[in-house]
């Protein structure tokens, strides 16, 4: 037992960076240390992230949102949260890889990411399976909390942000006809649009066309040319905010002056500081707003501005948050134990994050009021 | 709306043009398809971001400077990736493929880890210029467009037809020995070759920037695939042909989403080559080579 253990520590002080952050490999021995250094909770968290590849942008914002709050965590001294971070590249068996390794080479008591949905829709029930809790901070599409008792995520599901955002728009502008674009090759960007299309249908709303584009496109002309002789109200746009600012760019250009809904992955700043003046008129439905005037809010980013040197978009405020709920629920399960973990996290109620009160509802799934926001003259205002 | 749609379509249709060109090019010469060509016109379209946005410059220097960094860009690629491999004894037809694919991933990488992951806008004035004939409204990049496009074509046929030094590369292209034995300087033909079509890439990746908005690290290997289908459609290394097939294509993928779903768009350059290999193996202007 005793060679046993000291093989242990030898694996782990080889594998990850930090030997203070063994208490996962212990545990696995049968003991558990993570109590243990002053009283202080300490745990191996798993980060899955999509740090390389053409959705790279969104990585590094969860990693930064991370970083911050793992600093912050740790120098009140209640927990102690060691980050161990993988890259899925957006990639499903890489993400799935990186998932393995984490769980059983690294002992990981729990994991945030992965990124995207898909990479979910593997990742998510092999650690159910492994019962490792796992929390999406930025997977949105339907159905991921259902896939076990271990998958949470605290990331808005598309299914409450996007319908909010269309109701708004319709009784703002009367809209009647509505055009429809989105992305066909990703899971995201799809479940965005099931959601666009059922939410006009309960409304009434005319569909005149639907569209779709792929990916890393950079000509939408065609498509917005068709739209554009359509005459609709408005245009709804299930896109990510790479593809979504050039498509609002070449559709102003064009002259096509009605506002925009988009979903979630289209809410970013990055929208205005690629497309400029044409991101004026994009509405969306938000977990996460930054200018409202609150302590914590603007707290985060005032240090994620200095840290960074960028203004921190909701993937980066998410999971900020999520790494904050975990350590909550870490300091509540008193241990680095996953099953304690668990049943910790699936406890978290009223909590208050940079995102406003969040709750878990019974299936992991969040509880949570988003705000409505519109571009004007170059900024996100709460849309009235 | 029809004829802003023909204007897109014969927009996109000179890019992919300009594109093809510059691996047709490539092709006829040594025989090679240059998979890195894609990232070469990527970074020309980074270099102009550049200039314009974050030094501000005018618009000629951007394409100065495209031109300049991609031919040097191109000059590497013969120099480490390509020349290395050619006076080898044993080496696979395939190697400098293999070769070139690795140049396309590193220079993706690379301008990843430069420029940053994500889209970066393309801010010149000259982009907004347009005017308006009827409820039409026509850009001037648009023109421009073409115009290059065109000349371009024109200009590589005259050079390869009618100058030494393209008689010399067409002497190159049917034989390598020979035309070194007659005193043809083949390895300044061939490194030229290369630089001239990587230069003609980043001149089109400045092109895209401006008509398009839209300049990201992945760009490359979308419109190098489709370059790969338009010279296999327009007839392998024939300039001619890479001039058609890219309006070909441009328009046939203008129309489909006119007239059909956009989500074939991407297909159809690839039911395209399958068509044309069954029908005509050899591209709509390919000579037959008889075996």
């Amino acid at each position: 037992m005793r060679k046993q253990l000291k093989r242990f520590a030898k694996l782990t002080a080889l594998s990850s960076l930090l030997v203070l952050s063994a208490c996962g490999g212990n545990q696995a021995a049968g003991d558990k240390e993570g109590q243990s250094g002053g009283g202080a909770v300490k745990a191996d968290i798993g980060v899955i992230s999509y740090i390389s590849g053409p959705g790279a942008a969104y990585g590094e914002a969860i990693t930064n949102g991370l970083k911050l709050a793992q600093e912050e965590i740790n120098s009140k001294g209640e927990v102690e949260i060691n980050l161990v971070i993988e890259d899925s590249a957006g990639k499903q068996d890489q993400a799935l890889t990186a998932a393995q390794k984490l769980m059983n080479s690294e002992n990981v008591t729990g994991i945030i990411g992965p990124t995207l949905s898909t990479e979910m829709n593997v990742v998510g029930p092999e650690a159910d399976l492994n019962g490792v809790p796992i929390m999406g901070t930025s997977t949105t599409a339907e159905g991921i909390p259902q896939i076990g008792d271990y998958v949470f995520r605290n990331s808005l599901p598309e299914a409450l942000a996007i319908p909010a955002a269309i109701d708004k728009a319709i009784e703002k502008y009367d809209a009647k006809k509505v055009a429809i674009l989105y992305g066909n090759d990703d899971v995201f960007t799809k479940s965005g649009f099931d959601t666009m299309k059922k939410a006009a249908e309960e409304k009434g709303l005319e569909i005149l066309t639907i569209e779709t584009f792929q990916k890393g496109q950079s000509d939408y002309n065609a498509q917005l040319t068709k739209i554009k002789g359509l005459n609709p109200d408005l245009i709804l746009a299930s896109a990510l905010y790479n593809e979504g600012a050039v498509i609002m760019d070449q559709a102003r250009k064009m002259g096509i002056d009605v506002p925009f809904v988009g979903g979630n992955g289209f809410n970013s700043p990055e929208v205005i500081n690629i497309a400029g003046d044409a991101a004026n008129g994009l509405i969306v439905a938000t977990p996460w707003y930054g200018e409202k005037e609150d302590e914590k809010v603007q707290d985060f980013v005032s240090k994620y501005e200095e840290e960074y040197s960028k203004k921190p978009d909701q993937f980066a405020a998410q999971a900020y948050d999520a790494l904050y709920i975990m350590a909550e629920a870490l300091k509540n399960a008193g241990e680095a134990d996953r099953d304690a973990l668990r049943d910790a996290l699936a406890e978290v109620q009223g909590f208050n994050g940079i995102l406003g009160e969040f709750s878990f509802d019974e299936e992991g799934d969040v509880v949570m009021d988003p705000t409505v926001l519109v571009i004007e003259d170059g900024a996100f205002k709460v849309f009235e | 709306m029809l004829i802003e749609q023909l204007i897109n379509g014969i927009t996109l249709g000179s890019i992919y043009a300009i594109v093809a060109l510059g691996f047709t090019l490539v092709f006829g010469v040594l025989g090679i398809i240059n998979m890195a060509h894609g990232e070469i016109f990527m970074f020309g379209a980074f270099i102009g971001v550049v200039v314009t946005a974050t030094f501000k410059g005018p618009l000629w220097l951007a394409f100065l400077a495209a031109i300049l960094v991609t031919a040097a860009m191109g000059y590497m690629l013969e120099r480490f990736a390509l020349r290395p491999l050619r006076s080898k004894q044993g080496v696979s037809h395939l190697a400098p493929l293999i070769s070139t694919i690795g140049v396309s991933i590193l220079l993706e990488n690379l301008s990843h880890h430069l420029f940053g992951p994500g889209n970066h806008p393309f801010r010149a004035s000259f982009a907004e210029i347009s005017f308006q004939i009827g409820s039409i409204t026509i850009y001037l990049v648009q023109i421009v467009i073409f115009v290059i496009s065109v000349l371009l074509m024109y200009a590589l046929s005259f050079w390869l037809g009618k100058t030494k030094a393209g008689k010399a590369l067409r002497a190159t292209a049917e034989n390598l020995e020979t035309a070194s034995l007659l005193g043809v300087d083949v390895k300044r033909t061939i490194t030229m070759t290369v630089i001239i079509a990587s230069a003609m890439g980043g001149i089109a990746g400045i092109l895209v920037g401006m008509a398009f908005n839209s300049v990201t690290p992945q760009m490359g290997l979308s419109i190098g695939l489709k370059g790969l289908a338009i010279i296999i459609l327009g007839g392998m290394g024939n300039v001619k042909g890479a001039m058609a097939g890219g309006l070909i294509l441009g328009l046939a993928e203008t129309f489909v989403v006119v007239y059909g779903n956009s989500g074939y768009k991407d297909a159809i350059a690839f039911v395209a080559i399958i068509v044309i290999l069954l029908i005509r193996p050899q591209g709509l202007f390919g000579q037959k080579i008889s075996a």
